[in-house]
């Protein structure tokens, strides 16, 4: 009987899975599957940024608190990597991030996962690249949806 | 002029203090039974005492029944407190009167009755000092409040029958009559006698205890009568099982508020704002305007609230701040044990379990209380 | 204390039995369009004035047979003559309030509550950040430093706002531009047609700081959302929290402490501030729902 290891879900991952065989080998220690029911959160805002996720299905919900009610900024889903507040001190949360639909997610524990960067610069520099091209994504999309399209824009 | 005795027949005492008491101009209100609660409300005499019935209460539960058929005070607190009369559930506070380029302002109000208050238990006599932290003693003391409190004259009860739902032994407010009473009664009842031990509070409670000595027969307070009234008051503590420590109460919340049974009590909780509403030591209150049909006046009119209700933490314009029971249920309890004392130096509960009986849900704070401090050396 | 029958009997009527909840009167003298949806108001009082705010106050309006809502307040009678209420129509009181023209009789309470103490806030820089309508209390605190523009040092007026058109006191700003060795920055969120300001989040005016951090005293106001990303950032560099006052929002509906709707955690918003330290707002502000 085959047993599916952290490793093989990392693999399955689009995110990752054209990383070399060795670097899904480190990541995967310190990797961990997770089951998250609605109305956990995966971070907080203004707490120790100790984890990234990569979800493989459910949903997630981006998030600041305001005085009356969680104002939602963006939802993430299946295949998704979640957190980069990790990479940078102080490694504080910056955003709520709340399961807002029976999600599995793999879990990294960032502090493992910096070790390994910094001991091994080449596998950091990929794994950077990765982030920063996701970093790029949702930057460009947030930066179209300021532009209120379907209101009409904000031509000047 | 001796600090206690003991009047008896007891039923004569209580109806010649009611006379003294309306004498000086005061409306006595005490206990009286009305559609099966022991309710408070303005009374004549003796007669009008619950006279031989007993209470039983429990979460969500409460029952009168018949006890010995000449007893005064053989009973709890029911749903209503002093805070009932001393801070009314709608009153109006000043009105406006349209005039053709603005208003007026018009003031004038019916100045509430001067009130006695027999039979008060020792929690209502420690909640009403926690009324008056709240709405006499700081920088702006309602005024209403103020003079109905100068006014007011306390006849305590030693409490000789607690309810299942009761904990003030734990929270330090009872079940001995020990301030803010003019007079405090013990009823001494055995199978030869009916008596009632009166002890003083303040020079006006001896001015009519002397008034009550002219007209009902009295003896010198002995030994025997002080041991009488410990008996009753070791019976009464013993009794109660309930318990809260209101200072461990105070750290386990506060440092608690994403505890997982905040969400647990939610899925109870109706929000009916019961508990609020038959605290004695809760004040909340809002202030809405009421017009005349003619548009010409709008009172300002002041009544409870609860921090229950949606609108109890809107934003003007947004939305509420606590806009789910978890949240709210969450705020009246940290608020009542907690950050009251950050507040007003002391805890807002009384453990006279109003609350408790009065839940439709049955919870029970401490309970929940228990709940959130397993494990946490409460 | 003997009692006396006599007066105890008598059920006279009392007079202020509304006591602190008791408005005065004062008139609109004039209205001032601000955006769209906010208005200034200028009040000078019919009866006996209430006594002299400090920025960061704020008093309990009242428009006759709508209702009373907390306005913090936008100019002090001892500097600009009259009261100055920066109102923007959001509810029904407040749009009523909005729609009352050079005339109307208002009912004013206060002022209530702990503002910002700007005379403690001499021999340092002074850094200024309002968001929205949050600049409608900063007002004072502006006109103070300004007055006494020596007693400081390096000043900084950080302004955001949603668009440009929604920004207040355009006037205003553009004198205090005017101000020798007075920093002043604008952005918007959205720009719109003709804005050729900045246009991003109030925190990129916060780099490079225009004044040293760990010298600046903090005058801040806003939504609650950016109180706690720009308090965060000052902190992260290197700002004492105690030195950065923020001014919450919370229902203050008796102003006096005793109605109990403005509560957050132990403060009772109404009279323990609106104006509190970052160091005692963090921790409440990061409790959800509370």
């Amino acid at each position: 009987m085959n047993t599916i290891t952290i490793r093989d879900l990392l693999a399955e991952q689009a995110v990752l899975h054209d990383l070399p065989a060795a670097d899904l080998d480190l990541i995967a220690g310190c990797a961990r599957n997770q089951y998250f029911t609605p109305g956990a959160f995966l971070a907080r805002e203004d707490t120790d940024a100790n984890q990234f996720f990569v979800i493989r299905e459910g949903k997630v919900a981006l998030e600041m608190h305001s005085p009356t009610g969680s104002l939602l900024m963006e939802t993430l889903g299946r295949g998704e990597l979640v957190g980069w507040s990790w990479l940078f001190e102080p490694y504080r949360w910056v955003f709520d991030v709340e399961v807002v639909a029976p999600t599995r997610a793999i879990v990294i524990d960032s502090a493992c996962l910096r070790d390994k960067c910094d001991a091994d610069a080449e596998f950091g520099y990929r794994l950077m690249k990765r982030f920063a091209r996701v970093i790029a994504d949702r930057l460009q999309t947030t930066r179209v949806r300021l532009l209120d399209l379907y209101g009409g824009g904000n031509a000047r | 002029m001796p600090e206690s005795c003991v009047l008896s027949p007891a039923d004569r005492a209580v109806d010649e203090l009611v006379a003294s008491l309306s004498r000086r101009g005061y409306t006595v209100i005490g206990p009286r039974l009305r559609d099966g609660a022991i309710v408070l409300e303005e009374i004549e005499g003796a007669t009008s005492l619950p006279v031989g019935w007993s209470d039983d209460q429990e979460a969500a539960t409460y029952r009168v029944r018949r006890h010995d058929e000449r007893s005064l005070f053989a009973y709890a607190v029911g749903p209503q407190s002093p805070r009932r009369y001393l801070t009314p559930p709608r009153k109006t506070l000043w009105s406006a009167v349209r005039t053709e380029r603005g208003f007026t302002i018009d003031e004038q109000q019916p100045a509430a009755p001067d009130y006695a208050f027999i039979g008060v238990r020792a929690c209502e006599l420690a909640a009403v000092g926690i009324q008056d932290k709240v709405l006499r003693d700081g920088p702006h003391p309602d005024p209403v409040y103020a003079r109905a409190r100068e006014r007011a004259f306390f006849v305590g009860v030693n409490c000789g029958h607690p309810v299942a739902t009761c904990f003030c032994t734990s929270m330090g407010t009872g079940p001995q009559v020990t301030a803010g009473h003019d007079l405090a009664v013990t009823e001494l009842l055995t199978d030869g006698a009916h008596q009632l031990l009166f002890e003083v509070g303040t020079e006006r409670g001896a001015e009519v205890l002397a008034e009550l000595q002219t007209n009902v027969q009295w003896r010198p307070a002995t030994d025997a009568d002080f041991a009488a009234l410990q008996q009753i008051l070791d019976a009464t503590a013993v009794q109660m099982t309930r318990r809260l420590d209101p200072v461990a109460a105070r750290d386990v919340l506060i440092n608690n508020l994403e505890h997982p049974r905040w969400d647990d009590v939610a899925s109870r909780c109706l929000s009916c704002t019961n508990c609020t509403l038959v605290c004695p030591t809760c004040f909340c209150s809002a202030v809405e305007d009421v017009g005349s049909l003619d548009g010409e006046r709008a009172d300002r009119v002041q009544r409870w609230d609860s921090c229950f209700t949606l609108g109890h933490s809107v934003l003007h314009g947004a939305g509420s701040v606590r806009g789910d029971t978890r949240s709210r249920y969450r705020q009246w309890l940290t608020h009542k044990l907690s950050t009251w004392w950050d507040q007003f130096d002391v805890s807002g509960c009384v453990g006279c379990g109003r609350c408790i009986t009065w839940c439709p849900a049955a919870i029970d704070i401490t309970k929940e209380v228990a709940a959130i401090a397993e494990g946490q050396d409460l | 204390m003997p009692v006396d029958v006599g007066a105890l009997s008598q059920a006279e009527p009392v007079d202020r039995l509304g006591g602190p909840m008791v408005p005065t009167r004062y008139e609109v003298v004039s209205r001032h369009q601000e955006t769209a949806d906010s208005v200034t108001l200028a009040l000078m009082p019919v009866d006996a004035p209430i006594a002299d705010p400090t920025p960061g106050q704020f008093t309990m309006l009242y428009t006759f047979g709508v209702g009373e809502i907390p306005i913090s307040v936008s100019g002090c009678p001892q500097r600009e003559g009259a009261l100055l209420h920066t109102i923007r129509g959001v509810g029904a009181t407040s749009r009523a309030l909005c729609a009352l023209e050079p005339g109307a009789v208002v009912g004013v309470r206060g002022p209530f509550g702990v503002g910002w103490d700007v005379s403690a806030a001499e021999g340092s820089d002074v850094l200024i950040v309002a968001g929205g309508i949050g600049l409608a209390p900063l007002r004072p605190v502006i006109r103070e430093v300004l007055t006494h523009r020596d007693r400081f040092g390096r000043v900084a007026i950080l302004i955001g706002a949603r668009t440009p058109g929604e920004l207040l006191y355009t006037e205003q700003i553009a004198q205090w531009r005017s101000v020798p060795d007075v920093h002043v920055d604008v952005t918007v969120d959205a720009a719109t047609r003709g804005w050729s300001g900045n246009v991003g989040l109030i925190t990129m005016l916060l780099d490079p700081l225009p004044v040293t951090a760990t010298a600046a005293s903090v005058f801040l106001c806003g939504p609650e959302v950016m109180i706690r990303v720009t308090s965060r950032n000052l902190v992260d560099a290197g700002t004492d929290p105690d030195r950065i006052f923020v001014s919450l929002e919370r229902n203050m509906h008796c102003a006096i402490r005793q109605c109990g709707h403005c509560q957050l955690g132990p403060l009772f918003v109404c009279a323990d501030g609106p104006v509190v330290t970052w160091t005692a707002a963090g921790p409440l502000l990061a409790v959800r729902r509370w």
